[in-house]
């Protein structure tokens, strides 16, 4: 049994101007222990996907389908139910660490809650336990740090914190929402390494929301790439940066600076912008921006193989070129 | 010869993009969408608009003068038969008729004095924010300043002072109601002046006078907006507030307030005299605080989606 | 924290000394004396007087003899009440409206901040609207309007409370106190659910129920005092109102306040007993404020840091 399956989720939020479809026909799986990034654009649906499994979503926000944990549906159970797993077993990490921490509360607070309300601790081994999580995420002088206001704390560790909050109880599926956008390079590369040695030692499933290509390559196993709310194409991270099949992965990964090509290498930007989720368009849904498009790609498109655990969804035949 | 090809291609492609641009709406057209939507204020924008069409043809219409005193008919209860139809006051005089006529004394006040609140508060409020630095420190500790202290009662020392008219009326409130919209209106020029799209207009040789006619007169108008139309019931509630103590309007002239505390010294034997400038009082408060908050909803980028 | 008091506190005497002066100069330079009535005092009298009060002394000397006096707490004696001095009149009227005011206060804030709290948790549902419909009501009718109404309701045609008077006793409290706290309460219940759903929208309460906690614990631990600090810093502005309201209150319900002595005296061109309620007044709202201030930059954990360094 996968840790995580998702069967035919839908996300819709109701605006004034009509129904936003946010995420359509969702489906993928995870197993305990692995690792899967899911890559698009800003608006494709990774984020709101993941808010409707932890049932953040807001209050306009509606969601069908299933999220089966363990295989039980998190998506039907009532608030008391889905609050023994959130956090426990599922902990998220969310994308802006300046805001995502209470700032009336110091770090000691918003850490031994956690463990105080899903393991029974009492405060001084919460306490130890806290302390020894932000020494696990490299904070220095986590006793004394501990004790500080989430303002104290530079953009990195606050990150770091958010991480090590979410880690405290060992959960065995770490879902983390653009983890280092807001953050400095190096503090990239060190939230990074964070996160591959917790799944060498803890086996916690990671499931790693981005647009950035270069942050999957060394932590993930497989890729998802979506666009406006669908996913396009899912395989390996070797087949989707060595083969990609559908014509948004190729451009993706051709925007992206490489090191490995001439100074003067063009860099290519997808042109156009993604289709107004209030009027999705029929048919292939990036046939606008598609510079293979035709007029078949006004039906919707047949999901084809690639290869071993590797499909898009495109009128075009794999060509090996 | 390449290049042709390649435009060869592009071209439909490039043609493609720009057949279905998402329509744009400008941000007042949104904002006049989101005000449509809010039942409260367009009810209460309806009501508005026919207590100003009463109060100002209504005295016209009816046949009784507001000093006219009916020794037939003194505290009488609404009736149609005797033609008083919201009765009369202690001295036959008719309730309907002076409640108009009170109405057009507060509406003016809320106006007029809103207007010098406005005129202050704008100029004031810029000033600071535009020049920034040590006068906008010193502008703004004044302003602190003005703000502790209990301003009611200057108003009433005002009127104490200068003795009662109602040019002064309009003077005073407008005088003690400014610093809202000053400090409103220097927070708005202050973070519009660092904001990065007037700095891209600097950088692209846009003129200081079209900066501010462009980009920093639109940014403001709907606080503007909002605050003007905040400020008319506080002023209209201010004015009936000392005229309610004996400090504002003198009779012969009346406003609303002049008419709850006459009203509420018959109120045992003849409550109409009470109420029927109460309701027309906290009607019209009622409503423009709901236009306001209307406006607020709909103008206000933060609340934006 | 305690450079934060020290600065603000240096902040409030110029904002005393602008009150006194203002108040001082607009008294003075007011067409009219005190002692003007329709019939002329003998001029060896009228100069008798003017002597006793110091108005035959040149304006500054007056000003300063003023600020002198102020600063031991004199106020001086009262024109009006002849043998009366204003200090006298103040101890007389403040501690009834005191006790208006306290009690109104504690409804105020007590009441609103709860229905704010109930509002926001039902944000867009019937009881939200209705409770913030009331509220708009209760900021649009103003306190001279609810209280004859009330008094009609509730004392005239019910009969169950007095009229007005005051005896101390609860039965003479509940009208004035429930009138004058009512559009506070209302504006505080408006107040309380706007920060309280622009917190529950929030990142870090996101966060919070992301940890699995249950909501009431979300709320009460996580978004109750970041919702509040709006509210308590609102105290000041609401106590400025109270006292503004006061005075049409302790009017309408006959009560021997300090804002009763503040519309006599200022009908009366009583300059020594006005100028003294407002700079009592003035020195109690602005006392208050830095209190609310130093409570505010206490609950808040940023300011406390700032100050730190």
């Amino acid at each position: 049994m996968p840790l995580l399956e998702l069967v035919n989720l839908d996300v819709g939020f109701d605006t004034p101007e009509g129904e936003v479809h946010a995420v359509n026909e969702l489906n993928f799986s995870i197993e305990a222990g692995e690792a899967l990034a899911i890559v698009g654009e800003s608006g494709a649906g990774k984020t709101q996907s993941m808010m409707a499994v932890m049932g953040l979503l807001a209050d306009n926000g509606h969601v069908s389908g299933q999220a089966l944990f363990n295989g039980n549906d998190l998506l039907s159970m009532g608030a008391g139910e889905l609050n023994q797993h959130r956090g426990s077993q599922i902990a998220m990490i969310f994308q802006d660490p300046m805001t995502s921490l209470n700032p009336y509360l110091s770090i000691e607070k918003q850490m031994i809650e956690v463990v105080m309300h899903h393991q029974g601790l009492d405060r001084a081994e919460a306490h130890a336990k806290a302390v020894e999580m932000l020494r696990a995420v490299r904070i220095p002088d986590p006793e004394r740090r501990i004790g500080q206001y989430p303002h104290e704390f530079s953009g990195g560790m606050r990150q770091r914190a958010m991480v090590a909050m979410g880690l405290l109880c060992e959960p065995d599926l770490l879902i983390a929402d653009e983890p280092t956008t807001a953050l400095d390079v190096t503090v990239q590369a060190q939230i990074g390494h964070l996160m591959s040695e917790l799944r060498q030692t803890s086996n916690t499933a990671i499931i790693l929301i981005t647009h950035d290509l270069g942050v999957v390559a060394g932590l993930c196993d497989r890729v998802l790439v979506m666009y406006a709310g669908e996913v396009v194409e899912w395989g390996s991270v070797e087949q989707i940066y060595y083969q990609p099949l559908h014509p948004y992965t190729r451009g993706l990964l051709e925007s992206v600076p490489r090191l490995d090509q001439p100074d003067d290498a063009v860099l290519h930007a997808i042109p156009g912008n993604p289709p107004n989720l209030l009027a999705l368009p029929d048919g292939c849904k990036f046939r606008d921006r598609c510079p293979k498009a035709h007029d078949a790609c006004r039906e919707e498109p047949p999901i084809r193989q690639g290869g071993e655990g590797h499909s898009y969804r495109c009128f075009l035949e794999r060509t090996d070129e | 010869m390449t290049k042709n090809a390649d435009n060869a291609v592009l071209d439909p492609f490039a043609a493609a993009l720009e057949v279905k641009p998402i329509k744009g709406r400008s941000p007042w057209e949104d904002a006049w969408h989101r005000l449509l939507r809010n039942r409260a204020a367009v009810y209460s924008a309806f009501i508005m608009g026919f207590m100003f069409f009463l109060v100002v043809f209504g005295p016209m219409l009816i046949s009784w003068d507001s000093g006219y005193t009916d020794w037939d008919h003194t505290s009488s209860p609404p009736s149609f038969s005797s033609g008083h139809w919201f009765g009369t006051d202690a001295i036959g005089r008719d309730i309907m008729v002076r409640t108009l006529e009170g109405g057009r004394i507060s509406l003016l006040v809320g106006l007029v004095a809103t207007i010098v609140s406005l005129l202050i508060g704008v100029s004031y409020g810029a000033t600071a924010g535009y020049f920034g630095g040590t006068a906008d420190r010193v502008m703004m500790r004044i302003v602190d300043i003005i703000y502790a202290l209990p301003f009611m009662f200057f108003v009433i020392l005002l009127m104490v002072v200068f003795g009662r008219n109602i040019v002064l009326i309009f003077v005073a409130i407008g005088a003690v109601n400014w610093l809202d919209m000053a400090r409103i209106v220097r927070g708005q020029t202050l973070s519009l002046k660092n904001t990065e799209f007037i700095e891209a207009a600097r950088a692209c040789g846009v003129g200081d006078w079209a900066i501010i006619r462009r980009h920093i007169v639109p940014n403001l108008l709907g606080v503007v907006i909002i605050y003007v139309t905040l400020t008319i019931p506080q002023v209209i509630l201010l004015e009936s507030f000392l005229s309610f103590l004996g400090l504002g309007v003198q009779e012969p002239m009346s406003s609303w307030g002049a008419l709850v505390s006459d009203g509420a010294q018959d109120m045992e034997s003849a409550p109409w005299t009470l109420i029927v400038p109460a309701v027309f009082l906290t009607v019209t408060l009622y409503c423009f605080n709901f236009i306001g908050d209307g406006l607020r909803d709909a103008l206000d980028p933060k609340d934006r989606l | 924290m305690l450079r934060h008091a020290l600065g603000r506190l240096l902040g409030v005497l110029p904002t005393l000394l602008m009150l006194i002066t203002v108040a001082f100069f607009l008294m003075r330079v007011a067409p009219g004396g005190p002692f003007d009535s329709e019939k002329a005092l003998p001029p060896e009298i009228e100069a008798n007087l003017n002597a006793k009060y110091h108005l035959d002394e040149s304006l500054a000397q007056q000003y300063f003899r003023y600020l002198g006096q102020i600063a031991v707490l004199d106020f001086g004696p009262s024109f009006q009440y002849k043998d009366w001095t204003v200090n006298e009149l103040i101890a007389q009227g403040f501690p009834v409206s005191l006790t208006v005011g306290l009690l109104a206060m504690t409804l105020a804030f007590g009441v609103g901040t709860l229905l704010g709290i109930t509002a926001a948790l039902r944000q867009n549902t019937g009881v939200d609207y209705s409770l913030m419909g009331l509220a708009m009501l209760g900021i649009s009718i103003p306190n001279f309007v609810i209280a004859p109404l009330l008094i009609l309701l509730l004392a005239v045609y019910a009969g169950w409370l007095p009229a007005g008077g005051w005896d101390g006793g609860f039965a003479s409290m509940v009208l004035p106190v429930v009138t004058l706290s009512l559009p506070v309460t209302a504006y505080v219940a408006r107040l309380t659910r706007g920060s309280m759903i622009e917190v529950l929208n929030s990142n870090f309460i996101r966060t919070a129920r992301a940890k699995g906690l249950p909501e009431i614990v979300v709320i009460r631990r996580h978004a109750l005092k970041p919702a509040l600090l709006p509210v308590i810093s609102f105290m000041g502005p609401a106590t400025a109102g109270m006292i503004s309201g006061s005075v049409v209150i302790e009017r309408i319900f006959s009560i021997p306040g300090l804002g009763s002595y503040f519309v006599q005296g200022a009908l009366n061109r009583d300059y020594t007993l006005v100028m003294g309620v407002v700079v009592f007044y003035g020195v109690l709202i602005i006392i208050l404020n830095f209190i609310v201030d130093l409570i505010y930059a206490w609950l808040n954990p940023k300011i406390r840091y700032d100050e730190k360094r």
